[in-house]
This record gives C-alpha cells, structure tokens and sequence, in this order.
C-alpha cells in the first residue's frame, strides 16, 4: 500500500514530519516499507531561465546558453546538447556538484569541446520523471518567475512516498483514510471530515438491469452489486493533481474514468469498475463461472474460468473476474460517453482462490482478498459519480442496486479489565474508551461491563483479545512494563529428558572422536531413498522444489554419503561427518526417529587422516564404525559387550564386513560396517566409506541408580595371565571364541582379550584362521595353585573346542 | 707377606683404573673378588696360616677387599655414566617433527547444535522445557487449531510442502512453524506450561536468504497471570543472555499472527552485535490468541500466556556473524570446520555460552 504525504494529509490534518509519521505506523502494526523523499533526490535541481544560446564553436550539435539560475545574479556559460534549448526558455539547472539520478553521474567541471560548463540543463529522464530524453525539460514561460526556486517544489513533487506493509487482517488501511484514522488516534492528528457530495443521484431509472445469479449457498459470492450509468460524458485526461498522485504513487494514468475509480480504490480501499455502457449487451450479471469461458482481460490477456470462480457477465459472456480485474471488451476508452459504474462486494475466500489460480495479483484483489468494508458499496458509487460528473461532466441515472450488503452487527462485551490483565499496562477506563472510539468503534455501558459495536471496515475485530490489542497498539507497546516472570525453583532444576541428553552426549562425544556434524536436508531424491529402504509413496511431497529435495529420508547416511561427494569434488577426500537427527519410517508420528549416524571416507581414521609421517594411512573400515558405536553406547551409559553382534547389516553396507548390534531379535541398537560398493557407486562416491546408524530411540532406559557410586573392592591378589592360540575355521566368531573362554570359569575369569589374529600362511589355504587370546584370572580368595590354573586352562581349551571347533595350537 | 698384599693392592687398583669399559671393570672384578679371583684365593689360604698370623692378614685381606670394592664401584660408576652419555649421544628424535592433535581437535558441532544448547541453558534457568514434535504434521494442528483457517491469507503465505493426498481426501504436511508443538502441549498437559519447542520447519520457498528447511524454536507459557510485561521482560533478558551484553536496545512493533492475539514483531538494536545505529527483526510473539486456547480445551477467560518463535539459523547468523543461509546445509567440510564448535565448547551459564 503506497501513498504520498499529502494524500495522507487530505484525510488527516497534521503537523509531524514524515519520519514522526513513519515511526509512529511502525509501531502501530503498519510496517513501513519504504519511504521515498524526492526532496532528497531532487532537492539540488532548480528553475533557471536561458537568456541566450548561441552555437557552440567546435561542435554542430551543442548550443552554448547563458542562464540566469537566481534572480539578478551573474548569467553562467552551460554547454547544453538539447534541440529544443532557446533563448528565453524556463528550464531546469543542476549546478556543478549534483548527482544526477537518470544517467548516475555527479556533474564535475570540465570543458565540453573546450568550453567549460558550470552545470547542466535536464531532462525529464535525468530527473526519472519519465523517459522523455529528447529535449531538456520546458517548464511554462510564467515560471520565469520562479527563477532560483527548487524545481520540485515549483513543480509540486516535493511529495514523500510511503509504502507500508499491511497484515492481512487490516482491509481498512488498504485505504488511505484507513491509515488517516489509525494514525488520528494515534496522536498523530486529526482525522479530517469527509468531504460533502453534490447531487448524484439521477431522476431516471438505470438502464442497465443487474442480477445476481447464484444459488443460495454461493450466494455470498456476490451479495450486492450496485451499478449507475452516467450518460453523456467527455473522456479524456483526468486533471493533472489526479495525474500527479497516481504517477507519484507508480500507477499509470488511463483516462479519467478510470483514473477515479484508482482514486478511489486507494483513498477509501474501495474498489469500484466502469464500464462502457454501449458496450454492454443486455443484463450484467454477477455469477459463477461455467467451464468453457473464457475472456479477455484488462490485461489483454485470455483467461479461463471456472465453476468456483465469480464473474461479472453480460448477455455476451463472462467480461471479468468479480473483484479482480474488468474486460478489454467493455473497458473504457477516449471515446466512451455513457458509463456504468459498478461497486460491489466480493467474498474474500473465493476472490483470494480465484486471484490464485487465474494469477492475477491486482490492486482489486488485495482489497476484496482482506474484506472491503460492506457498507462502503453506495458511498463509493456515489463518490465516483461525484468525481465523474466533476471531470466529465454527463447525467446520472438512478442507482440501481441488487441484492443487500452483509452487514452483521458485531457486538463485543468488554471488561476494560481486560487491557491490564493481558497487556500489563495499567492504563485508564477513559484512555481506553477514546482509543476505542478514535478507530470508529461505539462504547456503550460501564467499563467492566461495556458494549463495543465494531465498524463495518473493521472485519478482524471479533472478541475482547481484539480489543485489547486495539488499546495496547493505539496506547504504545513502550508502554508495556517489562515484569519479572517469576522462577518456578530457587536454583534451575535441569529440564532435559533422558533423550535429550543422550542426544546431545552423543553429538559431543561423535565430535571428540574427529567427526564432524552436518545438517543435510531432511528430503533426498526418490531414487536415493528407495535405495535406502524408504521412498513410500506416502512420503513424497507433492510439490517438492525440485527433485533432489522430494521425497522423505528414511536415515541419515544418504545425505551424509551425498555429502562426501560434494567435498570430494572440492577437494576434500577424507572426510569424517556425522549427524543428529530425524528420519520417517513412515508418515505417522510415531514413525518419526532419531538416529545418530557416521560416515569416514578414505583415510579418516580415529588418529587423523591422510599421510603422516608416524603411521601408515590406512582407509578407514568396519572396525573403525564400530569402535564409534562402541564408544558411543558407553557414554551413554549402556554396555555394548552386552549386546549381541550379528554378522548381518541392511543391504547399503558391504555384506561381509558389516555387523549390526543388537538386543534380542528385535531391538536394533546400531548397524556399522563398511558401504556397500554398489552403494557407494550409485551416489558417485569414487572412495571406500565405512557408516555406522545408532538408533537413540531404541536404547534402553537407563536404570533408575543412587547417586552413590558402588563400592571400590579390588583383590589384592595378583591376576594370572595366560595366552592361548587356537586354529579355527576362517568364519568362526571371534565373539564365540571369547564367549566359550569367558564362560569357562564366570567367577574367575575376568578378561579376555583377542591379540592376534592370524589368516594368512598355510591356514588360508586350509581355510583355517589362528586366533590369539590372553585370559586373566583374578582370583579372589586365595593365590591359585599351578594346578588350580591347569585345570581352568584345560577347561578354556576344551569349552572353546566344544563351541567353535578350535583347536589349541602346539 | 703384608708386603706381597701391597703389591697385589697396587695391582688390582692399576687394573681398575685401566678398565676403560664396562666389560673390562667386569673381567677385573671376576679376576679379583671372583670365586676363583686372586683376592678370594688369599682368604683360602688363610688356613695355612699359623694361628698368630691368622688375625692380622685376615683383616689385612678384607681392608683390600674393602679397597677393590669401593674402586671398582666407583670406576663402574664412572664408566656407567660414559656409557649412558655415548648412547644419549646416539639418541635423537627431530622434535620438529609435526605431531596430530588427535580427533578432539578434529571434530566440530554445527552451528545450530550449538547455537540450540545455548537457548536451551537460558530457557531452562527461566523454568522452560524442551518439547518437540512431528515434521509431518495435519492441516488440523499447523493452521486450523491454530486460528489459520483453510483460506486465511496467512495460509497461502506460508508455502506448504504437502504430500500427496490419502484416500479419504485428507493430506498431511511438513510444518511450516514449530507453532504446532503448542498445540501438542496444550493437549497434553495442564497448565502451568513453560516450554521451548526447537525443530526443523520447511517452506517451500529458495533464495539467497530462505531455504525449503530452517530451524525455529517456539516458546510458550500458559497460567493464569503470564501477561505481555513477562513476555517482554522474557524477551529482553533472553536477548542479554544470548548476546553476552549488559544491554540489547529492543524495539516492539504492533503486527497480526493469526495464532497471537496481541501479536508484536521484536527487532533489536543491532548494537548487540557490533553494528550500531540498524534494527534487526528477530522474531514474532504475541498473547495466545483465544481461539487456540478453546481449541486446546483451555478456557480463555482463565486461562492466559504467550508464544513467540524465533528463527534459529538466523539467531545463529547474528551473533556468529556467519553470512549465507544456504551453507548452513551443504555439508561443507571446510565451512564446519571454520563456523563450526570444538567439543569441548559447552554452553553453560556459569562458564559461559561461548568461550
């Protein structure tokens, strides 16, 4: 919504600068966009008078004047280029120094052909005024008079422009009244009266018939329509004050029939159509759309109709869409004499769904979309036969109205209570009352009891929430005192759940461990998540971006493996990320989980990457993920020697060198192992990545414990070592191997440790593995005698045959 | 006899202190105090000896014994200490090898994860918990419980990314504003209710400055006093907190949010963040409106509070002076690593919220 400081003026008497005004609808709720001062801009250029011109003596095309630019002073030499630049012309000077806004450039002394020019003469481009750029500017030869004077203030341009920003729910200050009156009771002001009418209304009959054709439950499509054709009228130009208030506002003047209905669609937020009435062909008609319509519209271009959307029709066919924009075919021209001009109500439901779908975004629109004030119907016909009449003379016929606005009366009960209690500010019954009234409001009974009819432009008021934020706006939001909320608890109890913390524990613990944390977009490609277990159909949006952001991610590690290859692209071969976050099984809530998951691409390994001098730089693997997980479970407090492992991973892992860890058959802790080639190949990552997924959702609850930790007992008896070599066949579980040993003494034995494992040799070719365990016994009670450690060493190397097969190495 | 034990003395000694290293000092002491050395032999010879004799040369031996031993001791000492200087002489690293500052100094936190356990510690001095909720959400709980109906302008301005729809007609959608875990919270527990809701949120919608995903955080507190003056004071001292400065210049400004009722848009003086004399808008907030309280079985005539949401990223963006949006996604190696936190950089707010 854009206006000039002095429409504002015509409906509110003021004495504030634009900034106060500007400051003042900022804090109100109406955001100022912008405000354009052409004092700023055009303030330097001034009405000069060419006093003589002269041929310039090096060049054919440029004239050298002399111009008298303040009354009496010395003439200056100006080398102008201008055709049409005379002696005695008015014109406008820019003295050296000015930056001319049309060609960008700030005016320096120099000679031009070897005269030296002490400034410029414009034209209408150089201003921006327009892109007239032929001749200098040729002001009226009275304007001598005004030699010296600031040409925008001659000119009447000295007029701020201020664009404001409206919410939806504010219909009232699509007009710039509705402003005036906001900024009236604001304190910024007076609201001015509106001004008398003369006579509009005619002694004959409409001769134009209207209808509204709907059926009673889409009749609110169009409630009312009122029409009056005005007979006999010259077209033509409007005035140039009309002129200049809509060039100054980035409107384009059509002709004065349609310059008012402009006018008034700003000044009030009431929209209002003309059309030619010997163009109409019998009855107008406000309906739906059928199928088949079409027209072409102001806009010159063709528009479909359909059922849902409101037309204004005449026997011919749809001309316009109701609200939104007229037809070509009726529109006036120069050449029309008879008028009809139509103001109506459109429902803002269906005008804002029509706007959509035909996109069309007009100043129409923007005011039916809010809710245009219902009783503003006959006023604004009637203003606009006042104005037409003015301009263009004619006869008025009768108005002719079909259908009734829909004016319910809103009556809101009101405790003036109410302001203090929701906004804090204590502030006074008669304060509130004024501020209530000042915005078109009736206040009738007592304070704690009071009835408030809200205006009929002021369709977002509906309860006491309303009205308070009606006084708390008006009154000033600094108002507000700023109040302690009080603490619930002396010192903050911690407020985090379990998951939470686990969450977090887990992103500062994956970070200590090298990788580093992205945040890739929940949504991947569908290829992507189908590849990745997902890619329901249920969870592709409908109108996705583009295709690479479609389709829900059923886990993180596509968008962390995408993401290796950006940086791979970039240089960046080893890579360690990670990420926290959701995933979708499925559409439901409750499909919605937390995982934390990793990726070490090429050499990324727990002790750096790449080269170094210190050590080999090995690609990162499988046992590298699973050292993450392992380390990550233990910080979260859960044992993950308790779990299971299970030689078995989703398909996206390599399948031979992949585990998943588990408790019990259906709860998966984590996956981890190296990427799937075929995996790695299909999202173009050209280096060897091991992953790992741990599902923080699934893990266990920690135990309820005391806060006292369990008491320090050590024996003080030195533990037993004793190693052990055993050739098993080359897919026994190290795992089983441990577990047979461990189970062999539960009480005595409390380690067992894997330190070499063996596969190459003559073992490969009998697909044989030596496995190398160190077994430490703690005793307890009493030191073990050599024979109590042969017997326990007998029953390891028995336990371990009888589970895996394995043989002691001799 | 006394005399030979002399020449055997200045032997002995001579041998020693001719002993250039550690073996030859072994050799002497094996030749000498050996069990078959030149001074044990003297002690077996001892027998021999007539009875008046046997006391004077037996201490006469140990006095030489005494003297050998404290020689050769002395000698090994010497030689021991030459042999270590010999072999540190041999041992050197280059200390100005580089070393690897191990994985602690690798790793980063995102911003945001940062930026989040930094307005998770102020929220949770000020009695505030952390609720969350679904991504996929109905229309139901996104706009129509909260005070958005089906043509509301504030709909079509969101630009929702739905699915595609289910057989009863109904589709679902990403949220557009964390707004419904208000919703879910209400339903679910009685006031008093002090909560942050932190989560993605996604418009449809991609430029410079906007990405179909960001993050938001909600606020929301219901009893049944909470008026704009705890809001605002809310406000002020989370912006103080969270920019680590004694002053924030904040400035309210009247706006319309379907959902609040009064609404208010905040900016805050972009002092805070060392550009003076521009107002940043931070974030919207407003009383919850009473229609969403009804629609949360609450009853607006007893109950009353306020809601505010704050964008994440850009909070993030403010105070760490990080320049695009849009990096915030990539996953860019270089860019965490520059933007992003060491492990170790706990928010708390007795150490601080950044270090």
């Amino acid at each position: 919504m854009k206006f000039t400081l002095s429409w504002l003026k015509d409906h509110l008497a003021t004495e504030k600068s634009v900034d106060e005004l500007a400051a003042k609808l900022n804090a109100i709720g109406l955001e100022v966009e912008s405000i354009e001062d052409p004092g700023k801009r055009l303030g330097a250029f001034t009405i000069a008078k060419i006093v003589e011109a002269k041929k310039h003596p090096n060049a054919d095309k440029l004239q050298v004047v002399q111009v008298e630019i303040a009354k009496g002073a010395p003439l200056m030499e100006v080398v102008c280029g201008a055709p049409n630049a005379r002696a005695g012309m008015v014109a406008v000077f820019a003295a050296l120094g000015t930056y001319i806004p049309g060609s960008k450039i700030t005016l320096e002394k120099k000679p031009v052909r070897g005269v030296v020019s002490n400034g410029m003469m414009c034209s209408a481009a150089e201003l921006e005024l327009s892109e007239e750029s032929d001749g200098i500017l040729d002001l009226p030869a009275e304007w001598a008079s005004k030699v010296g004077e600031r040409y925008i203030d001659a000119a009447g341009l000295n007029d701020p422009v201020i664009e404001v920003k409206l919410t939806p729910n504010r219909p009232d200050c699509t007009g710039v009244r509705g402003i005036a009156r906001d900024l009236a009771a604001a304190g910024m002001g007076t609201l001015k009266p509106e001004p008398k009418l003369g006579a509009v209304e005619g002694k004959s009959d409409c001769p134009i018939a209207i209808e509204l054709q709907f059926t009673p439950d889409t009749a609110n499509a169009c409630p009312v329509f009122a029409g009056r054709v005005v007979s006999g009228v010259k077209n033509g130009p409007s005035p140039a004050w009309l002129q200049n208030r809509l060039t100054a506002i980035g409107q384009r003047p059509i002709n004065a029939l349609v310059d008012v209905t402009n006018y008034i669609s700003i000044d009030r937020g009431r929209p209002l159509h003309v059309y030619d009435a010997n163009k109409l062909k019998g009855t107008v008609r406000a309906r739906l759309g059928n199928k088949i319509e079409k027209f072409i519209g102001l806009d010159a271009k063709e528009h479909t109709v359909d059922q849902t959307m409101c037309v204004i029709a005449d026997d011919s066919g749809p001309l316009g869409f109701g609200g939104i924009m007229g037809g070509e075919s009726t529109g006036s021209t120069d050449a029309t004499t008879n008028v009809f001009i139509e103001s109506a109500y459109f429902d803002p439901v269906r005008t804002a769904t029509t706007g959509r779908k035909a996109g069309l975004q007009t100043d129409a629109r923007y005011r039916f979309e809010r809710g245009v004030d219902p009783a503003s119907v006959r006023p604004g016909l009637d203003l606009a036969t006042d104005m037409i009449l003015k301009f263009c003379g004619g006869t008025p016929s009768k108005a002719n109205v079909a259908g009734k606005e829909p004016i319910t009366p809103r009556v809101i009960a009101f405790d003036f209570a109410r302001v203090a209690k929701l906004s804090g500010i204590s502030i006074a019954d008669e304060e509130t009352r004024t501020i209530l009234e000042a915005l078109g409001c009736t206040v009738d009974g007592k304070p704690n009891a009071a009835k408030v009819t809200v205006p009929t432009w002021r369709p977002d008021m509906h309860g006491a929430a309303d009205l308070v934020e009606e006084v708390v706006r008006i009154a000033g939001l600094e108002r507000i005192p700023s109040t302690p909320l009080p603490r619930m608890h002396g010192v903050t109890t911690a407020v985090l759940t379990e998951k939470q913390r686990r969450a977090r524990r887990t992103r500062r613990l994956l970070a200590a461990r090298g990788l580093t944390e992205a945040v890739t977009w929940s949504f991947i490609t569908k290829d992507q998540a189908t590849h990745f277990g997902g890619g329901a159909a249920a969870l592709d949006l409908a109108n996705p971006i583009s295709s690479e952001l479609s389709s829900m991610r059923p886990g993180l590690l596509p968008g962390l493996l995408t993401s290796v290859t950006r940086n791979r692209n970039r240089g960046a071969n080893d890579v360690a990320l990670f990420e926290l976050g959701q995933s979708y099984r499925g559409e439901k809530p409750q499909d919605q989980y937390i995982s934390a998951a990793g990726v070490r691409a090429g050499t990324a390994k727990l002790i750096g990457s790449g080269r170094h001098w210190d050590g080999k730089a090995d690609n990162a693997g499988v046992f590298d993920v699973k050292a993450d997980v392992f380390a990550a479970l233990a910080a979260l407090g859960i044992d993950p020697s308790k779990a299971q492992i299970t030689r078995e991973a989703p398909a996206w892992y390599h399948p031979g060198r992949s585990g998943t860890l588990r408790l019990g058959p259906k709860v998966i802790l984590a996956y981890f192992g190296d990427v799937h080639p075929a995996t790695l190949k299909k999202l173009d990552v050209e280096a060897p990545v091991a992953a790992f997924e741990i599902f923080l959702d699934a893990l266990p609850p920690e135990k309820k414990k005391s806060r006292a930790r369990a008491p320090f007992a050590v024996s003080d008896l030195l533990a037993v070592k004793r190693d052990f070599a055993f050739i098993v066949a080359k897919d026994v579980a190290a795992g089983d191997v441990i577990k047979a040993a461990l189970g062999a003494d539960k009480a005595l034995i409390q380690s067992v440790n894997v330190f070499d494992v063996f596969e190459g040799g003559s073992l490969a070719a009998e697909g044989k593995k030596s496995l190398a365990i160190e077994v430490t016994l703690q005793p307890a009670a009493e030191t073990l005698t050599d024979a109590a450690i042969e017997a326990i060493v007998h029953k390891i190397v028995t336990d371990v045959k009888k589970a895996t097969g394995g043989e002691i190495r001799g | 006899m006394s005399n030979d034990l002399t020449i055997l003395e200045a032997e002995l000694l001579g041998e020693i202190a001719g002993a250039s290293d550690l073996a030859q000092i072994e050799a002497v002491r094996v030749a000498s105090l050996g069990k078959k050395g030149r001074v044990s032999e003297l002690m077996s010879k001892l027998g021999s000896l007539p009875n008046e004799e046997k006391k004077a040369f037996g201490q006469a031996v140990n006095i030489l014994k005494a003297k050998v031993t404290d020689a050769l001791d002395a000698r090994k000492a010497v030689l021991e200490t030459v042999a270590l200087d010999e072999r540190l002489k041999t041992e050197r690293a280059d200390v100005t090898l580089p070393v690897r500052l191990g994985p602690q100094a690798e790793g980063r936190i995102h911003p945001v994860s940062q930026v989040l356990d930094e307005v998770i510690e102020i929220f949770a001095d000020m009695g505030f918990a952390v609720a969350e909720g679904p991504d996929i959400e109905t229309d139901e709980m996104n706009f129509d419980k909260l005070n958005i109906p089906a043509e509301h302008p504030a709909r079509q301005d969101h630009d929702t990314f739905y699915f595609n729809p289910r057989d009863d007609g109904s589709r679902l959608l990403l949220r557009t504003h964390t707004s419904p875990v208000q919703i879910r919270t209400m339903v679910a527990s009685k006031p008093p209710i002090r909560i942050i809701a932190p989560g993605r949120v996604y418009r449809c919608d991609s430029d410079q400055t906007h990405t179909p995903m960001f993050h938001q955080v909600e606020g929301l507190v219901i009893d049944e006093t909470t008026n704009m003056g705890h809001l605002k004071w809310v406000l002020e001292e989370f912006c103080k907190a969270f920019f680590e400065v004694d002053e924030v210049k904040m400035r309210f400004r009247a706006s319309h949010f379907p959902f609040t009722e009064p609404s208010m848009e905040v900016d805050i003086g972009a002092e805070a963040i060392g550009k003076p004399g521009q107002w940043l808008e931070i974030l919207g907030c407003g009383m919850v409106h009473p229609n969403v309280l009804r629609n949360c079985g609450l009853d607006p005539q007893k109950y009353q509070g306020f809601a505010f949401g704050v964008g994440l990223d850009r909070l993030t963006m403010l105070k760490y002076g990080i320049p695009d949006l849009r990096a915030f996604f990539a996953g860019d190696l270089k860019w965490l690593r520059h933007y992003g936190f060491n492990m170790l950089d706990v928010p708390t707010m007795g150490g601080g919220l950044s270090s």
